[in-house]
């Protein structure tokens, strides 16, 4: 029977579009809708414990109630802007810092013999095994006064530099600070960035390098006029995938951030659970999927054009 | 007394006449024509144990265009980037235009490869791959845009300077892989299976096309191939590589019509190679006997009486036919068991009385023939008195 001719639940069912469809229904239930729900709730009014409908029907009058006061608030409280931008920042910073660190590892992981590969490979993954909220809070101990890590730092006077780049506002103490957050979240999410890479430099033609080093490129100018241009898919995703939960992050700037830096997925938190204003909480977190989620589009779509044209 | 394929020195002296016109290309002083060129001196490639480059020498002349073939792994590509500099010799000496490359790293050498499937740089476009020798030589950009400009136009492929190189077909893929490789002007350009990824047909055009190219820019090559055609068609030389060493460099002719070993023979082209001892050696001739035939050769051997040698002889050298040739010596009966058509000539396997199987191909010179040889036929074969070689080794 040609699947044109099955009635239509069946060809729901059959294999392609069942594999393809399963995930796409995860997302839809699972994240579509509490995405849905969410921004309900944001531009919802409260009346004692629940929320007013949005469409209420009195007198033949069908009336859409819209709170955007919310919204509104959010632009000119600069406790949120001032926040955002802050997240946006510190992801910004931790990715750098993950691909600084992590390229030459993945880099070099690709390049390594295979048994030896393999052993790296297990090395970016080892830490999984553990939570990762007791490897956060094992950083609290190892940055706190007379932490080891912070005695070490401070012997060789790096607290120092650190205080001069701003990250932390007293010699001596490196807890609670930028520095402390933004190391926090490059331990964190280094396996993010190194996996991705590893996985496009792997595939590097060997002999594109050696191409160039034939026609006068020394090892270096070939890094960054062949290397680095071929792995821009792998810098990309690996940004991403770091980029995207940090802005977010709540775990780690609750234990390593400390008061000083203020993060909007604390703001979340502080919003639903401390002033229970779910509406607030949920125009402050629609905002922050769109901050991502709008440039992320935009990006793809600017991606799938330049590969259009290319074609 | 002459002695076709006896033994060959591995020390290969330069071609008398290379090939291709005055060079445009290379500076350093004027070299006498005899002079070599590239001189290749004992090296030797030590993979942990392993020499994949066996006590190599070979000297080559300016202009020249040389071939190494050989089956894979014989140590033909080993040599290659010994000569480009991605591996460094274990012992031994490269000399280019009297300067020594041994530490020479590639991005220094003035030498360009073309890589077997061809390594052009996915992100870059035809004019940008073509340009990159040349900036990274820091050459002011309107130099740079002259040159790309101008082999473009070498490879034809003016229209496509904006292309990517997956938008292009192989054979377009291949001209630009030329193209940069000849933007740098090299003193030598190496090309490793320069033809491989191309198919049958394409190949053929391009070989003649390729040989046109380099003889109009003037370039010394060194290529690569196990492609005994293209070897033959290309180059003016050819090495015959096995385990790392060379058994025979030569022009194709002599190659092909003198081998020096029974390896050399049956690697290259067709041949029935025939065992026998020598039974008359004369200055001028000798004879041998086989178990089929005695054999009538017109020129002299280095050998004993009653040495055990083998006799080379070329299918095409052989004349079938039903009749028996009014001659003693060179003259065969058997049955034709096999017979294999292939348009512009035909293969017939005849067997003979002691049971060895000549072959034998005719070519096919009219559409039709009265009187068609066919399976089991009973018939005469012959050859003439200088068709076959006598080899010892």
């Amino acid at each position: 029977m040609a699947a044109h001719s099955m009635p239509w639940f069946k060809r729901l069912l059959s294999g392609r579009s069942a594999v393809i469809g399963m995930p796409y229904a995860w997302l839809l239930v699972f994240f579509l809708l509490p995405f849905l729900i969410l921004a309900k709730i944001s531009v919802s009014e409260m009346e004692n414990v629940t929320f007013k409908d949005l469409i209420s029907y009195r007198d033949g009058l069908l009336q859409l109630q819209l709170k955007l006061g919310n919204y509104v608030f959010i632009t000119e409280d600069p406790l949120y802007y001032k926040t955002y931008i802050a997240s946006l920042q510190y992801a910004a910073a931790t990715t750098v810092l993950c691909l600084i660190i992590g390229y030459p590892f993945a880099y070099f992981m690709a390049r390594a013999r295979a048994s030896v590969q393999a052993t790296l490979l297990l090395l970016v993954m080892l830490p999984f095994w553990t939570s990762f909220l007791l490897r956060v809070y094992a950083w609290k101990g190892l940055l706190s006064e007379h932490g080891w890590v912070s005695d070490a730092l401070i012997g060789l006077g790096l607290d120092q530099v650190l205080l001069a780049l701003g990250v932390i506002s007293t010699p001596g103490k490196l807890m609670n600070t930028p520095f402390s957050l933004v190391l926090g979240m490059t331990y964190t999410y280094l396996p993010f960035m190194i996996l991705p890479l590893f996985g496009n430099l792997a595939k590097l033609d060997l002999r594109l390098l050696e191409a160039a080093a034939d026609l006068g490129a020394t090892p270096w100018t070939a890094f960054w006029k062949i290397t680095v241009p071929l792995s821009k898919a792998g810098i990309i995703a690996g940004s991403m995938l770091v980029f995207i939960p940090c802005v977010g992050e709540f775990v780690i700037p609750e234990l390593l951030g400390g008061p000083e830096t203020l993060m909007i997925g604390r703001v979340v938190w502080d919003e639903f659970f401390s002033n229970n204003d779910w509406p607030m909480a949920s125009a402050v977190a629609v905002v922050m999927i769109l901050l991502i989620i709008v440039p992320l589009a935009l990006f793809n779509k600017y991606q799938a054009e330049a590969q259009e044209a290319a074609r | 007394m002459a002695m076709p394929g006896a033994s060959v020195s591995p020390q290969a002296a330069p071609a008398a006449a290379p090939r291709g016109g005055l060079s445009q290309l290379g500076s350093g002083p004027s070299s006498t024509p005899d002079a070599a060129y590239l001189s290749i001196q004992d090296v030797v490639k030590d993979f942990s144990g392993y020499k994949a480059v066996n006590h190599v020498s070979l000297d080559i002349a300016k202009g020249e265009i040389f071939a190494l073939l050989g089956s894979s792994g014989c140590g033909k590509t080993t040599l290659l980037r010994l000569l480009a500099g991605f591996d460094s010799p274990t012992s031994g000496r490269i000399v280019l235009n009297g300067q020594d490359l041994a530490d020479m790293p590639p991005y220094q050498r003035p030498i360009n490869m073309m890589f077997q499937s061809y390594a052009l740089f996915p992100h870059l476009t035809v004019w940008q791959n073509i340009a990159f020798g040349l900036q990274r030589e820091g050459l002011p950009k309107d130099q740079i845009a002259q040159r790309v400009e101008a082999m473009l136009k070498l490879v034809q492929l003016g229209k496509f300077a904006q292309r990517k190189p997956h938008q292009l077909s192989g054979g377009q893929q291949q001209r630009v892989a030329l193209a940069r490789s000849l933007a740098k002007q090299p003193q030598m350009l190496l090309l490793d299976e320069p033809l491989g990824a191309l198919d049958k047909k394409l190949r053929e055009e391009t070989q003649i096309e390729l040989v046109n190219i380099l003889e109009s820019v003037g370039v010394t090559c060194v290529m690569v191939t196990h492609d005994q055609e293209e070897a033959m068609t290309m180059a003016s030389r050819i090495a015959i590589m096995s385990e790392g060493r060379f058994l025979q460099v030569g022009a194709p002719t002599d190659i092909y019509e003198t081998p020096a070993t029974r390896f050399v023979a049956d690697f290259i082209g067709n041949v029935n190679l025939l065992p026998g001892t020598v039974e008359t050696d004369e200055s001028d001739h000798v004879i041998i006997g086989s178990a089929d035939c005695r054999h009538y050769v017109g020129h002299g051997i280095t050998g004993t009486l009653g040495m055990a040698v083998t006799v080379a002889l070329r299918p095409e050298k052989i004349h079938v036919t039903r009749h028996k040739p009014n001659d003693d010596f060179n003259t065969v009966h058997g049955t034709i068991k096999e017979m294999s058509y292939f348009g512009s000539f035909t293969v017939y396997h005849v067997e003979l009385a002691s049971g060895a199987r000549l072959k034998i191909s005719q070519a096919n010179t009219s559409r039709h023939k009265d009187d068609e040889l066919t399976w089991g036929d009973s018939v005469w074969a012959h050859w003439s008195r200088s068709a076959h070689v006598v080899l010892t080794q």
